[in-house]
């Protein structure tokens, strides 16, 4: 299987990508890595007539910034999963993340997938997407209009949807330093390199799942369970409140629930262990 | 833009240490440079949506999905293929050697993106742990050989890869 034809533009700086996409429209599609964008082509699912590239931008450095009287863990959109994975930075300020990103796809897809192009792809198994959602963390994007942030709760919008325009470009995320919080990732799959059947992500009082609707999603029941003092087992049994997770031939709805509470509730266990239970 | 307009780009990429010019379609993917326009077919294609990794091949010295690369993407990048392995085993690379040792391959379709994942995986870590190992291939699927005997290729290889010459009564 082809794409169907398109221009390919090697973008150069962050203006030219935003008045490529201003001219070509919803004709226009920026490409980062490819690792979802490019399967979704082949299979005729997606067909941009304008591929804007954001290789050579740059846009690869990770590193903290003060953010009023605390610290800001910042990661370029074009990072690779793997540099986000293996970068001492972020398991100092961010281990959640690190750790999300180590389990995405497979080596191949880490070396070329990036943070920004996972989260801008706006999938509700993503993994990275999963963890900066417990992580509390924002988007920044540019458009024609300037520069503006998005919190990661206000981000998603749908199925492969999300509230960055058309004309917008993500260009780094920003996540508020958890360094010294209990957290957890929790990923369940059938075959080591599959999407998320579930996920769950615990940082500290916030729970995010994978997979349980069209969107990442908070589980809103088990954070406030705990907020008024439930156990972390007897929060877990909220885990799927609120969620609408899909039925398909990897698993149905209620298996998805049932997993859900279970990762939910080991998730908990180990954010509140600490590091010395991680393998 | 209408359907028969077919953008191309010239692309320079260094193939297997040799710089090679072509002119393909901007939707060219990685793989089709290198097995229609260049005649480099050992790299495979397999699944055809970025599953089974038997086009695994290394850019700038990642192993990739060349399945998943655009052919545009490589502009002044360095690519290796399967045929830009060699080693002092008769021609073949301590990897190669070891897959023959224990027997790593039986139909051999997924052997070449195997072999560039597994280098990839030494280059960057000679000794590694079966763990390791196991870890490195989770994007390459084989459906012969129920992976113990290429674990064990490549773990022979992290043994008898750094001699500076071939095995006694290993090589041919």
């Amino acid at each position: 299987m082809i794409p169907a034809p398109f221009r390919y533009v090697a973008a150069t700086s962050i203006g030219e990508t935003i008045g490529a996409l201003v001219e070509f429209g919803d004709e226009a599609k920026i490409i980062a890595g490819g690792q979802s964008l490019l399967p979704l082509m082949r299979l005729r699912l997606a067909a941009p007539t304008v591929l804007v590239d954001l290789d050579g931008l740059g846009l690869r450095t990770i590193r903290t910034e003060p953010f009023g009287d605390r610290t800001e863990l910042v990661i370029d959109a074009m990072t690779s999963y793997r540099n986000v994975a293996a970068s001492p930075i972020v398991h100092d300020h961010a281990p959640l993340l690190a750790r999300a990103a180590s389990l995405v796809g497979d080596p191949q897809v880490r070396n070329r997938g990036t943070l920004g192009g996972g989260v801008a792809h706006a999938d509700p198994a993503s993994d990275v997407s999963c963890a900066l959602l417990a992580l509390d963390a924002r988007a920044v994007v540019i458009g024609p209009t300037g520069r503006r942030e998005i919190a990661f709760d206000d981000l998603f919008t749908g199925f492969w949807t999300s509230s960055i325009a058309a004309d917008e470009v993500l260009t780094e995320v920003r996540i508020p330093s958890a360094r010294g919080i209990g957290w957890s990732y929790q990923k369940f799959t059938i075959r080591s390199q599959d999407w998320a059947l579930v996920a769950a992500a615990v940082c500290g009082g916030r729970v995010a799942l994978a997979s349980m609707a069209t969107q990442v999603i908070r589980a809103l029941g088990t954070e406030s369970a705990l907020a008024a003092g439930a156990s972390p087992a007897d929060a877990a049994t909220a885990a799927d409140e609120g969620s609408d997770p899909p039925a398909d031939l990897r698993g149905s709805s209620a298996y998805r629930r049932h997993l859900a509470r279970v990762l939910v509730a080991d998730a908990l266990e180990e954010a509140a262990a600490g590091k010395s239970s991680r393998r | 833009m209408s359907i028969s307009e077919h953008p191309t780009t010239v692309v320079n990429v260094e193939v297997n240490g040799r710089t090679v010019r072509a002119e393909v379609e901007d939707r060219t993917l990685l793989v089709h440079l290198l097995r229609e326009h260049l005649r480099l077919t050992g790299t495979h294609v397999g699944c055809d949506t970025s599953n089974c990794g038997a086009c695994t091949v290394i850019l700038d010295g990642n192993a990739v999905k060349s399945c998943t690369v655009l052919a545009v993407q490589t502009q002044g990048r360095s690519v290796r293929t399967i045929e830009g392995v060699d080693g002092p085993f008769d021609g073949r690379s301590a990897l190669q050697e070891g897959f023959r040792q224990c027997h790593g391959l039986q139909c051999g379709y997924c052997t070449p993106g195997m072999v560039m994942a597994s280098t990839a995986l030494l280059d960057e870590n000679p000794d590694p742990t079966e763990r390791e190992i196991r870890e490195a291939l989770e994007g390459n699927i084989c459906r012969c050989t129920g992976y113990q005997m290429i674990v064990e290729s490549i773990l022979w290889a992290a043994e008898h890869g750094t001699a500076a010459s071939p095995v006694d009564g290993v090589a041919s």
